[in-house]
């Protein structure tokens, strides 16, 4: 039974309740806990840059949450999510400059209404599988796109959408310090809100119907219900996380939601591991500091002697953008569960180290 | 006659021009063991997917309790109280057990997927724990409880058809269909898995309908025995009838027509 949860000598369980918590071992909440009260204290000491970055993690992060509910743990594939990200954007804008609706209500709405254009494409979804979701999918994708273009009074046309920045009660959230605030706490509570779900009935559903769906029929799941829950409940993930970035950047402009961000968020997912909440997170890091990685370790080349070769000056960017490439494809070889597996490996090391039979 | 929880009248499934099932009719008393015989590609299968809601017959009824349920969706037979196991293996192969168990309390549960991620401010939590005291009582009872937490994928072959029975077991049915229950193990396993059957009739008071081809074990253990062959109906009635038929002999147990001549 390898797979038994390696838990630490003495820890005794007693109830269930204490056999159903979030976080394996209390240490690990505790560990968490503290990460989230070190993480709000980043301000003090990371630099406008940075910042910038980790809340790029944290709307990317929730976006990528809800394409990981979808693919990894209910076994249905979207290569539409980009576009639901920017109907997210467009719709919070819209609503906010449109029908003066306060932009702390108009994110969770533009979640819902996210949603439900989601569950309308959504619909064949829960009838198709595989490939053939793979093209319809891709059709939303298309579909949004050539929307966003054609409503002028919805996403402002080709000039793009202006969006307020967040404010509650007279405070104005429109630097990174004060945003970054609202970012982690809107990372935290989708988190802890799709690990709740997934340890409930209809997470549980989710992955029935992955893992078995004939039986999951038999044991009472409806599938078609439940596909398209799925479909909505990434939509919504999507809306918020594009919701969070439009009032972050101030404006929306439609060039940013192609299939390449699609894309993106299904390799941010595959990286950091398919049917894995933390290894989300963990994906979404990855990719968004892999750039900015192989930047730095572009602008370290420039200094060397390979700075005066013409041919590499020029190809630098290229370079940067074929490493990205190489990675991702490493990865999928070398490492094709992902982060979270890799994770979970080198802990299993370390717990029976020395012994490692 | 004891009153009949499952009624099949004159059910009949037909792939193009493959005649599965042809104007098979019979009846499963309330409270039995009832088990279906015949040989490969007998239509048992195909009868206990008309049962669970796989496939719709071409004609025929299925009355269950009462209430004609031809057409019903498979989800919707869960709530009537009829669970059933697959021939071949059907876990879901990335849960642990216990997830695997608690899936079939689904249509008993009742948070969804806004007060289910509430979990602390709403019921959830308390559902999740109150149906997890129901689910352990299924794993003492079979016996699984030192697997609890393993992957459902990685346990071995005899484990994982005793975890599926758990599964069916934790729907709450009144009716359990079994497809083939003991293929593929070995003898201890067997004895171990007929004595689950027969004690899930008598103490949990579970009608069960089984396909089985351990003659032995289905003589022992039903208490009616039904013969299939090529989508007919051949008998069905006391274990010991049938065994005694010359045509079931025929059909299914392998003895050719010389021995059946001499020995009557």
């Amino acid at each position: 039974m390898s797979s038994l949860a390696l838990r630490p000598c003495g820890d005794f369980r007693t109830s269930y309740k204490q056999d159903n918590t979030i976080f394996e071992t209390k240490t690990i909440r505790r560990m968490a806990i503290i990460a989230i009260l070190v993480l709000c204290t980043a301000p003090l000491f990371l630099d406008g840059y940075l910042l910038t970055l980790c809340i790029q993690i944290s709307y990317l992060g929730i976006a990528a949450l809800g394409l990981n509910i979808l693919v990894g743990y209910t076994g249905q594939i979207s290569l539409g999510h980009g576009a639901f990200f920017g109907f997210g954007a467009f719709a919070s804008a819209w609503l906010n400059t449109s029908f003066q609706i306060p932009v702390f209500l108009s994110i969770p709405l533009a979640g819902f209404m996210t949603m439900a254009v989601g569950m309308m494409f959504g619909l064949p979804a829960a009838r198709i599988k595989g490939l053939y979701l793979a093209i319809a999918t891709l059709a939303s994708q298309f579909i949004i796109e050539d929307f966003f273009a054609r409503a002028d009074w919805f996403s402002g046309g080709s000039y793009g959408a202006a969006a307020e920045p967040l404010s509650m009660f007279g405070f104005v959230f429109d630097t990174d310090q004060s945003f970054y605030y609202v970012a982690l706490f809107a990372l935290v509570t989708m988190f802890i809100w799709a690990c709740n779900l997934l340890r409930s009935r209809d997470g549980r559903a989710f992955v029935a119907i992955r893992d078995h769906y004939l039986s999951a029929e038999i044991m009472g799941i409806k599938l078609n219900k439940y596909r398209l829950l799925s479909f909505g409940i990434s939509s919504f993930y999507a809306g918020i996380g594009g919701a969070l970035y439009a009032h972050y950047l101030g404006y929306v402009s439609a060039e940013g939601f192609t299939i390449f961000l699609s894309i993106q968020f299904l390799a941010m997912i595959i990286i950091g591991g398919l049917g894995s909440v933390k290894g989300t997170l963990m994906g979404v890091i990855f990719m968004v500091f892999l750039p900015e990685v192989l930047e730095s370790a572009v602008s370290v080349l420039k200094d060397t002697d390979w700075g005066n070769v013409p041919m590499v000056v020029d190809g630098l960017a290229y370079i940067k953008e074929m490493a990205i490439g190489l990675v991702i494809i490493g990865f999928l070889i070398f490492e094709p569960e992902g982060l979270a597996h890799r994770w979970a490996q080198i802990k299993n090391y370390w717990k029976f180290y020395p012994f490692s039979y | 006659m004891t009153e009949s929880i499952l009624k099949i009248e004159q059910v009949s499934l037909a792939f193009g021009g493959v005649k599965a099932l042809s104007d098979v009719s019979f009846e499963v008393a309330k409270g039995s063991v009832f088990s279906i015989i015949g040989p490969n590609g007998a239509g048992k299968t195909s009868m206990l997917n008309c049962i669970s809601g796989r496939y719709q017959p071409n004609s025929g009824k299925i009355i269950f309790q009462g209430d004609e349920i031809t057409d019903l969706a498979p989800n919707d037979r869960a709530d009537l109280g009829m669970g059933r196991t697959f021939q071949n293996l059907a876990l879901f192969g990335h849960l642990s057990v216990l997830d695997n168990i608690m899936v079939g309390r689904h249509h008993l549960l009742k948070n969804n997927w806004i007060t289910g991620p509430l979990y602390w401010a709403s019921s959830a939590q308390n559902e999740e724990l109150q149906h997890r005291r129901k689910v352990e009582e299924v794993i003492d009872f079979l016996e699984i409880s030192h697997i609890r937490k393993s992957i459902a994928g990685t346990l071995s072959y005899g484990l994982r058809k005793r975890v599926e029975l758990a599964r069916a077991m934790a729907l709450n049915p009144k009716l359990i269909l079994l497809d083939e229950p003991m293929a593929g193990m070995n003898l201890e396993e067997k004895e171990d898995m007929a004595r689950y059957v027969l004690d899930l009739n008598e103490e949990f008071d579970i009608t069960v309908v089984m396909i089985e081809h351990d003659m032995g074990v289905v003589m022992d253990i039903s208490h009616e025995v039904m013969v299939l062959d090529f989508g007919k109906k051949l008998i069905c009635g006391l274990p010991d009838e049938v065994m005694a038929d010359p045509d079931v002999k025929r059909a299914y147990l392998g003895i050719e027509d010389e021995e059946i001549q001499e020995a009557s």
